[in-house]
This record gives structure tokens, C-alpha cells and sequence, in this order.
């Protein structure tokens, strides 16, 4: 079934709900063709949470809009994506509208502009009820209760008739997951569902996650920037880069030891708590590249403390680490206990 | 504290801020944005301000650089009480403390080209002729990491978040201010871009002689700039330390309860417990007492009774908290003497 059979992980030998093949996605701009997904490979099992992470532009958004056949109009998909067995690239418009909310739902980093404002937040829940589960209006209403209770918003009756401006940042962000998994989803997508909120709010978020999916058995991406909202949350880890994936570990692996200088960038940037006061970050030095203009090599080597001429000159591979499950695409790999403990 | 008119000398701090209060009034209620914060900052300090969303350190900002009026209380900048300014004098007071803002897109105007929004504050200002302000406009990008050759002649939709910054940077830092008031400036960037917006203003700091008061919700970012550090929550502050002592021993269980949040890279650190459930209740109707204890593990009946005052628990630390944290560690661990908490 998956194109690489020598690089599938040890997980996927188990049950799996999401096979992504060879996805690439292409936009037309004025600027050119840009690649914002270019030719990823991943699954992912039921219960399972991965962390899809990378700096914006990275295109990990494009890509879990790939997953529901969420892209612009123009935009041009290729590759597989099967969730439960079934190919969505080639469902119709009708069978994917059932799918999306239903089996495969979405929470979004600012819930201010996925709610509408002019709705009630019971409104809002009892219409993916009604519409995905067939229920009536009362029986929708009841389980809107209920769902608002079970994410932790006090008073739940009253709060029905409450509008999405007259909740904080964190509450609205839990209304947004009460209706995400309204329909008791197979697979939740959180794209940077708490790069807007405070990091006491984050957290008791990420413990809400965490705990309806161990309930409900649910498949998670968490998609983030931030490598350390990744590393206690998350099964295994994908680290993005101009469109594909440049390493890809178990959590706990890759966080023993990275072989991307990318990763192991992107957690020296993170200020240290042990760091006095007034210590130099560890900055990543330029900008990631322009989509529309990606060269022959790697796309990190212009960043990279470690590039040399062959970076810029060739695509360095997806390849395997000593550990089986453990992936990576670099031509000059970090030690195999490199990594930041 | 002094209120002359004349040069301070250089013992006074820069900035003094005493018993301030800013209230909003809003259909059916006042919002206590900022109430009786008094703090002080010295020349060439970074004063690290941190809470939640709502607690009223943007307001706090704000109403520093006289962008909202403070109900009560006073904004003592180089030894001139801000709230006597106005007009020119105001302005040119103004000139002296710059702020930056959260979302640096925003805080550009898009239909203006780069060179023009940097040189806007000369030309407000009324400073140099044109080749003078483009000469000065040039300095300030270079000096923030742009190119001005790249950069002068092209509009903000152009730049990446993390440029837009560094452009606001160089808005800020052209009129050569002594303070600058940082509100959430990195809050908005990848975690690869914060960290060179932090070296960047890091280094301006040093080389303009800079002080700085930076605002943000995040510890581990505000710990990498601050040389003292304060906790504000729901318009009170409620722990000043300086900036080693306060994340090795918080002394408030709310700056505990905000260490214990940061997520860590490490996956086999426990994720963070015992962060209370909940968010701050709503500013227009603060708890009595304590502000803080309806969240408080440690909340007594004393604490819906009487607030605590913020004293002295060590040298240079203070705390408003009747039952502080820092009592205890100190006796088991640090035999600091000083200041004790008195019960």
C-alpha cells in the first residue's frame, strides 16, 4: 500500500486510520508556481498524536487542508490521501461533505474568525448535529450541554445562548473543540490551536485535547511552531521545511537525538530557563526560503551551519536512522546522541 | 521620586510610576484595568512585565506613554510628570519614549512605502531636511538587520512578520528615545524568529543605551531580556524580583503557577499539573481581597477579607500575597535573612 515500504514506520504496522502518499500541492501566483506541500508521506493510527511542526510558510496548514480536500480553488493536489482505506483525492463533492466535520474535524488557531459572530455558540453546535447525526433540534440542543460541559465551560445551559464575542480567548477556543468533536470524529486536526491563547490557558488546552482523544481513541495532529508544545503531547513528531518533511521520529527519539540541524535549530531557538538573564538566543540566522523559488538542494542549506556545496547542489533523501523509525532528509546528519537533552 | 522640572540626577530612576489607575467604563460597568501600580525602572534597565491576557499591562503601556489617561496617579518620566504635558511639550517628551507593538503588520501602514513610515516620527517631529532623514533612515535599517537599498522604496505586505518587527524597531529607535515600551513584541513570531527579534533588541539596548519595559504573556521569553521582573494580574501587580531570584524561588503562587506553565522541549518533563483550572474573572468585578485567589491554591479565608499589600520579603523582592511562597524555601534552603515574611 504505502510507496516506501522500507521506510514505514514500526507504528504503522499496526492499525493505521491516515495514509498520506506522495502528497504535493501547487499554487499559481503572480510570482510563479508555488509548492506549498511538496511530495509528503506519513500515517497515522487511530489513538495516535502527531505533531506536525514547522515555522510558518512551512506549509503544514496547506497540508492537513490536503488531508480534507480543504485547498484553494486553484490550487493543484497530487498523491493519495487515504483515511480509513478510502482515497479522498478522488471522492466526490457530496461524500466529502459528509466526511468533513463528521469523521475528520478541524480546530483552528483563532477561533474569533472560525466561529460566526452573528450565531449563537448552540446554534453552532446543534447545526453540525443536526446536519452530520440526524438529530432534532431538542436532542441537539441536550447533547450541546452536554459537549460544552464535557470541554469544561461552567454553566453550560446559559452559555448556549451566549454569542462567540462574549467568551475569552481560551473558552472560545473550548467551543470550538466542543464542536469539533461534536460528531465524535475519527481524526482532529488543531492547527496552532494555542499559538493565540496564554501559556496557563495553553495548557489546560492541550490537557483537553489530550484527554477527549484518549477518550474517544480519536487520531490528532497537532500542528505547531513550537517544538516544546510538540514534545509532551505528541506520539511521534514531523518537522516541516518549504513543504516537506525533513525529519520525522518518535516523540521521545527525536527529542534524544535529532540528526536535522533544522530540528535541532528550532529548539536552541527556544530561550532556556536555565540560561541567566541576558544570554543570546540561538537564532535561526536569514528567513526560509521563497515557495516559489526553490532550488535543486536542500532547502535549509542557505540557514545551515553545517552546508556545503553538495547541500546546495543536491536533495539530500528521506532516509533511516539506525533506529528503524526514525527518518530524516540531510546529507550531513547530526551524531546519533547530538541531540539537546 | 522627584518632580522638578530639572535634569535628574543619576541615582533617580528614568521612569516612576506611583498609585496609577486606568478605568474603562463600559456598558453597565467599569473595567479596573490598572489599579495602584507603582513601580520604578533606573536607567539603562530592562523591567520584564508579565500576566495574562486582561490584566491590564497593554492599558498599563498605554496609559505610560500618555496613549489612554490614567484615572489617578502619576507617569514621572527623566523627573516630569507626563500627565502636566501637553501639546508641544507633550510631543516633545514624546520623542523620549517610543513603543512597540504586538502585531507588527498592523502597525504598519500599508499604503506607505518603508522609508516614509521609518523617517514619519522625524518628520512629526520636525527633525533634519530630506536627505538628513533619509540619511538617519538608512542608519536605522542597517541597524536592525534590513538592507535599505531592499528595503526604502518596497510596502509591508512585502516582509515577513518577523521583518515588519524589525521594521517597527527602526520606527522606535530613529528619534533616539531613552525608553522603550515593548508590548508582546515577539508574540506573533515563530519561535525561530523571536529569538532574533530578542538578540535584536538586546543589541540596540546596548548600543543606544537603551531602557526598556517589555511586556509579554510567555516567562521563558521575558527571562532571556529582563534584569527585574514584574507579575501583574487582573490590574495589580503582585511580585517585583529581580530576574534570577523570581524564577529560582517565585515567591506568589501565581508567578508559580505561570513557571509551572511554560512548556518544556523535553518530552520526559512532566507536563505541566497543577495549573488551576479557569481563567481570570472578569475586570469590571475583581474579588474582594486578594485578586488572585479564587485561582489560589493556597487561598484562606483571610484572603477574601484583606488584601495583601505588596512588602518586602527580601532585598529587592516584593510580594503581595499573605501567605507567600518564598518564606518557606527560604528557610529550608537560601538562610536569607533580610526582610523575612512576618509570619
Amino acid at each position: 500500500m504505502p510507496a516506501r515500504p522500507p521506510d514505514r514506520p514500526a507504528t504503522s504496522s499496526r492499525e493505521t486510520l491516515l495514509v498520506i502518499e506522495d502528497v504535493r500541492v501547487e499554487l499559481p501566483t503572480p510570482r510563479g508556481i508555488l509548492r506549498a506541500v511538496d511530495g509528503v508521506s506519513l500515517s497515522l493510527g487511530p489513538g495516535r498524536t502527531l505533531g506536525l511542526v514547522g515555522e510558518s510558510g512551512s506549509g503544514k496548514s496547506m497540508l492537513s487542508r490536503a488531508i480534507a480536500q480543504l485547498l484553494p480553488r486553484k490550487a493543484r493536489l497530487s498523491g493519495r490521501v487515504l483515511f480509513a482505506g478510502e482515497d479522498l483525492t478522488r471522492l466526490g463533492a457530496e461524500p466529502l461533505r459528509r466526511l468533513r466535520g463528521k469523521s475528520i474535524a478541524f480546530v483552528f488557531q483563532d477561533p474569533m474568525t472560525s466561529l460566526n459572530p452573528v450565531l449563537t455558540v448552540g446554534s453552532q453546535i446543534a447545526e453540525t448535529l443536526t446536519e452530520h447525526l440526524a438529530l432534532d433540534w431538542r436532542a441537539a440542543r441536550e447533547r450541546a450541554v452536554e459537549l460544552l460541559a464535557a470541554v469544561g465551560i461552567p454553566s453550560p445551559e446559559q452559555r448556549l445562548k451566549h454569542y462567540p464575542h462574549q467568551f475569552s480567548g481560551g473558552m472560545r477556543q473550548r467551543v470550538a473543540i466542543a464542536i469539533a468533536l461534536s460528531c465524535e470524529p475519527r481524526l482532529l486536526i488543531a492547527d496552532e490551536p494555542t499559538t493565540a491563547l496564554d501559556v496557563t490557558v495553553q495548557a489546560q488546552i492541550l490537557d483537553l485535547l489530550a484527554r477527549e482523544q484518549r477518550r474517544r481513541h480519536m487520531a490528532l495532529i497537532l500542528i505547531t511552531h513550537d517544538l516544546s508544545v510538540a514534545a509532551g503531547r505528541t506520539d511521534e513528531v514531523a518537522v516541516m521545511y518549504a513543504g516537506r518533511i525533513v525529519e520525522r521520529a518518535p516523540t521521545g527519539a527525536l527529542f534524544r537525538a535529532m540528526r536535522m540541524p533544522y530540528t535541532e535549530a528550532l529548539i536552541a531557538a527556544i530561550p532556556d530557563l536555565q540560561s541567566a538573564p541576558h544570554t543570546p538566543l540561538r537564532a535561526i540566522s536569514g528567513l526560509p526560503p521563497d515557495p516559489t523559488r526553490l532550488g535543486p538542494g536542500c532547502a535549509f542549506a542557505p540557514r545551515c551551519r553545517h552546508a556545503d556545496a553538495a547541500c546546495h547542489r543536491d536533495r539530500p533523501p528521506m532516509r533511516a536512522a539506525e533506529d528503524g523509525d526514525h527518518h530524516y532528509s540531510c546529507w550531513h546528519p547530526l551524531p546519533a546522541r547530538a541531540g539537546v537533552a | 521620586m522627584t518632580s522638578s522640572d530639572t535634569a535628574p540626577e543619576e541615582s533617580s530612576p528614568l521612569l516612576s510610576v506611583a498609585n496609577l489607575v486606568v478605568e474603562y467604563a463600559i456598558g453597565g460597568g467599569t473595567v479596573h484595568a490598572v489599579s495602584d501600580v507603582s513601580f520604578t525602572l533606573a536607567r539603562g534597565e530592562t523591567l520584564g512585565l508579565v500576566g495574562e491576557s486582561g490584566c491590564g499591562k497593554s492599558t498599563l503601556a498605554r496609559a505610560i506613554v500618555r496613549l489612554c489617561r490614567a484615572k489617578s496617579g502619576r507617569v514621572v518620566f527623566a523627573g516630569v510628570d507626563l500627565a502636566t504635558l501637553a501639546g508641544h511639550r507633550l510631543r516633545a517628551m514624546r520623542r523620549r519614549l517610543q513603543i512597540i507593538f504586538q502585531n507588527p503588520i498592523a502597525s504598519l501602514n500599508p499604503r506607505r512605502r518603508v522609508g516614509d513610515i521609518v523617517a514619519e516620527p522625524l518628520v512629526v517631529a520636525g527633525i533634519g531636511d530630506k536627505e538628513e532623514r533619509e540619511r538617519r533612515v538608512r542608519g536605522a535599517l542597517s541597524a536592525v538587520g534590513l538592507e535599505p537599498e531592499l528595503t526604502l522604496a518596497r510596502y509591508a505586505h512585502e516582509f515577513s512578520g518577523g521583518q515588519c518587527q524589525r521594521i517597527c524597531i527602526a520606527r522606535a529607535l530613529i528619534l533616539e528615545p531613552e525608553l522603550i515600551v515593548c508590548d508582546e513584541p515577539v508574540s506573533s513570531l515563530d519561535v525561530s524568529i523571536r529569538a532574533q527579534i530578542i538578540n535584536l533588541l538586546e543589541a540596540m539596548k546596548a548600543r543606544y543605551g537603551l531602557t526598556l519595559l517589555f511586556i509579554a504573556h510567555d516567562l521563558a521569553i521575558v527571562k532571556a531580556v529582563s534584569d527585574r521582573v514584574a507579575v501583574m494580574y487582573l490590574g495589580k501587580l503582585c511580585e517585583v524580583a529581580p530576574t534570577e531570584d523570581i524564577y529560582a524561588e517565585p515567591a506568589h503562587p501565581y508567578t508559580a503557577m505561570l513557571l509551572e506553565a511554560i512548556p518544556r522541549p523535553d518530552p520526559g518533563a512532566p507536563v505541566a499539573a497543577g495549573i488551576p483550572v479557569g481563567e481570570p474573572p472578569s475586570p469590571t468585578a475583581p474579588p474582594s481581597g486578594c485578586r488572585f485567589r479564587t485561582r489560589c491554591p493556597r487561598a484562606a479565608a483571610r484572603c477574601s477579607e484583606e488584601e495583601p499589600p505588596l512588602r518586602e520579603v527580601a532585598t529587592g523582592r516584593v510580594v503581595a500575597c499573605h501567605f507567600p511562597l518564598l518564606a518557606v524555601s527560604q528557610t529550608l534552603g537560601r538562610g536569607r535573612t533580610s526582610g523575612q515574611a512576618d509570619f
